[in-house]
């Protein structure tokens, strides 16, 4: 087995070294010449493998057609026989100390959801435009789709000048149309160069019939690409990907999206509000032990105290928190075979949070031709390859940003059925019904004082988590008397368990509030509920007594107990669907001790309850 | 080195959303340079331990020195290895005298196959590089196979961002390849700057040749080489511009196209 020594210090720097890397993509209309244009640069620079243009070649004679550079990248027999681009292709590219990776992206409409894959790794792109057909409606398509997915260096390549006699003024005119297109989205080219890829003109060198042109080579122009990230600098995002216990540490790893992370800060979970401070920042194979992480790295670190904290929150520092909320209006793009419905459920992923959500309103509809609106609020659907500007309502709160003041936790895709089928950016965030209780939730949190006893160190004693389990339906549906049965049956197992009726709040408590003021009696009932879960309490509550719907209620008591687990029973004297959607539903019941065992069993399966008195639940301090 | 660190990062963040995701995952590991890299970077991954099957498809064929070498690790690094054959073909003898690509897709795809049935595994690792060959350039990071293990490479799922295709009908499972941005120089580059011990082979031992893709002892042939270190391999692999797998028999032709469409790696 052999090992490699360690290099000494101070070795001199082989010219050949690679400084950094870059991942590029090529877009632009079909048939503009994106793959010659790729394959001119490879040929170009001496950069393809040994005998690649000759296999081509003898590929070419063989099928009887002229040979293309495109041919090159083009591997798919399909590709080469229709003398299209189907997919993207990674190609590889080293020039001046920067290794690059080439996208070929397809320029094909059918093809957009490959040319958006492409794109969306991309941190610079190179848009070409036919010089003698001129700006095409995927030349638009591309440069808006670019924008949205965070690609904000561009240069554009005006192609095939040959075509056109290289004359200035042709090429003035398409400068002038796409710069005036681009200046729309906010986007501002790098460079505007004449050439043509099929007659090496202005590719990796300057020609003279381009005389005019005093700018960059295609080739000069990559050098020029900025790989420099702001994103250290910006405050802290750090989406916790999984939770490790493979040993004695526990381990919250993810991949910093923003900012900068270091052991000693104090971090707050969104949407949870957990707080907890670094311990450390572990690594494998790295001595000494790094003390601080950043932006781009795939890290994870401990934390002093064993909050119970999942994958799907956003880690950060208390004075720049991300948004909160259960709504958002964005800018998205559709991919999927079937449209994009109105209150239909997919999930959106956010960073590493996955929730169910609909869509409540579609706005406009964007033409990429002009850019112009299609200012309808009556589409109900959005369809493949179209961009439309939406809002969006998740099931459960979302921790977020803006897109322009974060790229990554202010972006999204939607999930249909098993695959992503559209991205977005968010633009604006809507402020729900919750909100007010959300923020004061938040507040409270951050400046809770707590004892040394944790609610896993209680959870670990009473051999459950605390819980709120809220009994709703209409009237006279025997909830008070599901819920004795249900407090009595948890005690008689070992189990510690309350039932707060919202009746007995009213006299005392509330004895200053007339019955109008609902939504203050809600909130403090919330409120002393939230004291009886971080008492490690099972909380069994019936909700039949404030005049508001059942499912505003529901949804501000679930905001006041965040993140505690709310498990919902409906109670109804008849079949038929609930008015409002819960975990689980019952219809005048007989057997009532029957039903608080279904509750009982549905609390383990959530892995609230353990399974015996004295066993640990189910997985949250194990991981 | 920051170049190498960003992959390195990219494929943390791949490997533990793999992790994240499937239930019954499996990392391909033939003890060449590139998946023994990936099995390194699972190492990263989860701070020392590699919480998956590491799955051998064993050809039979393969130079000796290579179980040797994967024995030792397992044990050092105490992985759960897992090797599937297909013993059926052997025994009816295929060998590469039948033909190149029938014997790969005997050996190799079925074995892997046959491999993936009997344990159900939704997820695989694989350790393929975009650079290598022109299909494995327009790869997913998360590509799914369907229940006959073909690829269709005319409809891919999109890849936005870092959200991976990581739901999938039953009966079908996802190919996973954290690799795909690495080039063969990134891989010594890595294997250099993390100290990663790697098989002898790939080094010139006087006679002035070395391997630089390993594979199947009759159809991977080595190259006149003096390399005999990492820096060595690496200045070489900087001022060629011959195919990594130009020593691999079974690219010839559209022998690649054919193979990966019907679930060859």
């Amino acid at each position: 087995m052999a090992t490699c020594k360690t290099e000494p210090q101070g070795t001199p720097q082989d010219t050949n070294e690679i400084r950094d890397r870059m991942d590029i993509v090529i877009v632009g209309h079909v048939d503009h010449g994106k793959s010659t244009l790729l394959g001119r640069l490879y040929a170009d620079t001496g950069t393809l493998s040994e005998g690649k243009v000759e296999k081509i070649q003898a590929i070419c004679k063989q099928q009887g057609k002229e040979f293309e550079y495109a041919f090159l990248f083009d591997a798919f027999l399909e590709e080469q026989q229709q003398g299209i681009t189907i997919d993207t292709a990674r190609t590889f590219f080293q020039w001046a100390g920067r290794q690059y990776i080439i996208i070929d992206a397809p320029g094909h409409k059918e093809f957009l959801k490959n040319m958006i894959s492409g794109a969306a790794r991309a941190e610079a792109a190179l848009l070409l435009i036919d010089a003698l057909e001129g700006v095409r409606e995927q030349s638009k398509r591309h440069g808006l789709l670019l924008s949205m997915l965070g690609v904000k260096q561009v240069t554009v390549v005006v192609n095939k000048m040959d075509l056109v006699g290289y004359r200035q003024d042709t090429f003035d005119g398409i400068e002038k149309e796409y710069r005036e297109f681009l200046a729309q989205l906010n986007v501002t080219p790098q460079f505007v160069i004449p050439a043509s890829a099929k007659l090496g003109d202005n590719i990796a060198k300057p020609s003279p019939n381009l005389s005019w042109y005093t700018g960059p080579t295609v080739l000069d122009s990559l050098a020029k690409f900025s790989s420099e990230s702001e994103k250290e600098e910006q405050p802290l995002r750090f989406p916790i990907q999984d939770v490790y216990k493979f040993d004695a540490r526990r381990i919250l790893a993810g991949r910093i999206t923003s900012g900068r992370v270091k052991v000693g800060d104090r971090l707050i979970c969104s949407p949870s509000n957990k707080t907890a401070v670094v311990q450390s920042v572990e690594a494998f194979n790295i001595e000494p032990p790094p003390t601080q992480a950043w932006a781009g790295q795939s890290v994870g670190v401990t934390l002093d105290e064993q909050i119970f904290v999942e994958r799907g929150e956003v880690l950060s520092h208390e004075d720049s928190l991300p948004l909160v909320s259960t709504s958002f209006r964005a800018n998205l793009f559709w991919l999927g075979r079937r449209p994009l419905e109105m209150n239909k459920p997919y999930l959106v992923r956010l960073g590493t949070r996955e929730v169910e959500c609909h869509v409540v309103a579609i706005h406009r509809i964007v033409d990429a031709n002009d850019l112009s609106l299609d200012n309808q609020d009556t589409n109900t659907a959005v369809q493949r390859n179209e961009v439309a500007d939406i809002t969006l309502q998740s099931k459960a709160p979302l921790a977020f940003d803006l897109y322009n003041h974060f790229e990554s936790t202010g972006r999204f895709v939607l999930v249909d059925d098993y695959d992503v089928a559209g991205g977005g950016i968010i633009t604006e965030m809507v402020e729900d019904r919750e909100e007010t209780l959300r923020v004061e939730a938040r507040q409270r949190d951050f400046a809770w004082v707590q004892g040394d006893v944790s609610l896993a160190d209680r959870s670990q004693h009473y051999g459950h988590r605390a819980a709120l389990v809220l009994l709703v339906g209409p009237d006279t549906t025997s909830k008070t008397f599901l819920a004795k049965k249900l407090e009595s049956v948890l005690v008689a197992e070992g189990r510690h368990a309350y039932m707060l009726d919202a009746e007995n709040l009213r006299r005392g408590l509330d004895a200053d509030l007339p019955e109008e003021e609902a939504l203050e009696i809600v909130r403090r009932y919330g409120e002393v509920a939230r004291l009886l879960v971080d008492t490690g309490l099972l909380v069994i509550s019936t909700t039949n007594s404030f005049q508001l719907p059942a499912d505003q209620v529901t949804e501000a008591i679930r905001t006041l107990v965040h993140p505690a687990h709310v498990l919902t029973v409906y109670m109804s004297k008849n079949t038929g669907t609930p008015s409002i959607q819960t975990d689980l539903s019952f219809a005048g019941p007989e057997d009532f001790t029957a039903t608080a065992h279904d509750i009982l069993e549905a609390l383990k399966q959530k892995g609230i309850l353990a399974e015996a008195i004295g066993n640990q639940p189910g997985f949250q301090f194990s991981i | 080195m920051r170049h190498i660190r960003q992959l390195e990062d990219q494929s943390v963040y791949i490997l533990r959303e793999a992790y994240k995701h499937f239930d019954n995952l499996g990392m391909l590991w033939s003890m060449g340079k590139d998946s023994t890299v990936l099995l390194w970077l699972a190492r990263k991954a989860f701070f020392g331990q590699v919480p998956f099957p590491l799955l051998h498809v064993d050809t039979s064929y393969k130079i000796p020195a290579m179980i040797e070498y994967r024995d030792r690790l397992a044990r050092e690094w105490r992985l759960n290895l897992v090797v599937g054959q297909n013993t059926q073909a052997l025994a009816d003898g295929m060998n590469h005298e039948r033909g190149r690509v029938e014997c790969c897709t005997a050996l190799k795809t079925n074995g892997l196959k046959m491999l993936l049935e009997e344990k159900g595994y939704t997820g695989i690792i694989l350790g393929v590089r975009a650079d290598e060959e022109s299909t494995r350039a327009k790869e997913r990071y998360f590509s799914p196979r369907d229940k006959n293990n073909d690829w269709d490479f005319r409809d891919q799922p999109p890849e936005l961002w870092d959200q991976f295709k990581t739901s999938f009908p039953p009966g079908t499972h996802i190919r996973i390849h954290p690799l795909l941005d690495w080039t063969e120089i990134n891989i010594w580059e890595y294997i250099k700057l993390e100290n990663i011990p790697f098989m002898d082979l790939y080094l010139d031992k006087g006679a002035g040749v070395r391997y630089r893709s390993l594979g199947c002892a009759p159809c991977t042939m080595p190259i006149q080489s003096t390399a005999t270190t990492v820096d060595e391999i690496i200045e070489e692999l900087r001022a060629t511009n011959v195919a990594e797998r130009s020593g691999r028999a079974q690219d010839e032709g559209r022998g690649m196209e054919l193979l990966r469409k019907d679930g060859y790696m």
